[in-house]
């Protein structure tokens, strides 16, 4: 079966990824992306990228596909910059699975 | 620690030593489960970390090029070149195991072969850096899917290692325990009761012995009188 890939952000981020052939959903806000989020990820989307700025607001929804192997949740930056998210979410990880965030150190 | 409640019998003792055994066997495959997991993983999120502030860097450049576009042209203007896509993006997954862990694998699948696909719009009306933004992030996006299925088997490995972890430690320190501490107290408690069937067993043969001394003595004493 052949899967699919979107974007989810503000519009002015979304627009350049539909030129390479990704699904855009342009969301304003946090409600808006996690609605948008739950229907990408039911109808056969393996990737869905959402801006960071967006992710703060729905870090639950995105949790709720961590455990899938199925969906993948990825952050990137928008037009505005990034937050330091996805960078903060393989810490994350890493302190979920050693018990502490050894990369921070190096 | 807190023993089992069981019956300090025999067969009970039989049946723990036995289960103490396949614990400590299954502790030990889960720990190294838990050390080549960990291995893996680490090396993953390196390479993962390094791949996202590098893919982050490149969207940010592209990101650049759109803005420059969007200060020559109008919105509408802009809106309007994408509003019909040429290019589409499907993705072939198929899974890897990492130690009886499945994660995705992507492989880009392109609607058209076409290089110059990606440029939904006529050259004429736009502007030379939206074509720079747009190659831009047309060859970032193998990365991102690269990406995209690196972090996703992080995620998945560090809930697998979790599990691993949570399982190795109530194994060593609950399960382990457990049965050496009843299987102490059932091997006690049979000796105990060993020890008390032996004094009884001396007790009850000194009786015996007294008893036909006495006997032999009452018979010795009738002779003597007869």
């Amino acid at each position: 079966m052949l899967y699919r890939a979107a974007v989810i952000g503000d519009s002015q981020t979304v627009m350049g990824f539909k030129a390479v052939g990704l699904t855009t959903a342009s969301a304003n806000d946090g409600s808006e992306a996690a609605v948008q989020l739950h229907k990408l990820a039911e109808s056969g989307y393996a990737v869905i990228y959402i801006t960071e700025q967006l992710a703060a607001q729905i870090e639950e929804d995105m949790a709720r596909y961590n455990d899938t192997a199925e969906v993948a949740v990825i952050p990137i930056p928008s037009q505005a910059g990034g937050l330091g998210i996805g960078v903060r979410g393989l810490h994350l990880a890493v302190e979920r699975a050693v018990g502490a965030d050894i990369l921070k150190q190096q | 620690m807190a023993r089992l409640n069981v019956n300090p019998t025999r067969m009970e003792l039989t049946r723990l030593k036995k289960r103490l055994v396949t614990a400590s066997r299954g502790h030990k495959l889960l720990k190294d489960k838990r050390d080549e997991l960990m291995k893996q993983f680490l090396d993953i999120v390196r390479i993962s970390e390094k791949l996202r502030l590098s893919v982050e860097k490149a969207l940010m450049e592209s990101y650049a090029g759109f803005q420059a576009a969007g200060a020559v042209m109008s919105p509408e203007m802009l809106e309007q070149t994408f509003l019909y896509p040429k290019q589409g993006v499907g993705i072939e997954m198929t899974f890897r195991n990492i130690m009886s862990v499945n994660v995705p694998m992507y492989d880009i699948i392109t609607k058209t072969d076409d290089k110059a696909d990606i440029y939904p719009y006529g050259f004429a009306a736009t502007s030379g850096e939206l074509d720079d933004a747009v190659s831009q992030l047309s060859s970032v996006l193998t990365e991102m899917l690269k990406l995209a299925e690196l972090e996703k088997t992080v995620k998945l490995l560090a809930q697998e290692i979790e599990k691993t972890r949570r399982r190795v430690n109530a194994l060593e320190y609950v399960m382990i325990p457990q049965l050496q501490e009843t299987i102490r107290y059932i091997t006690m408690k049979l000796d105990e009761n060993e020890r008390g069937n032996l004094t009884r067993l001396m007790k009850v043969k000194d009786m015996m012995v007294q008893q036909q001394i006495e006997a032999s003595r009452a018979r010795e004493a009738q002779r003597a009188v007869s």
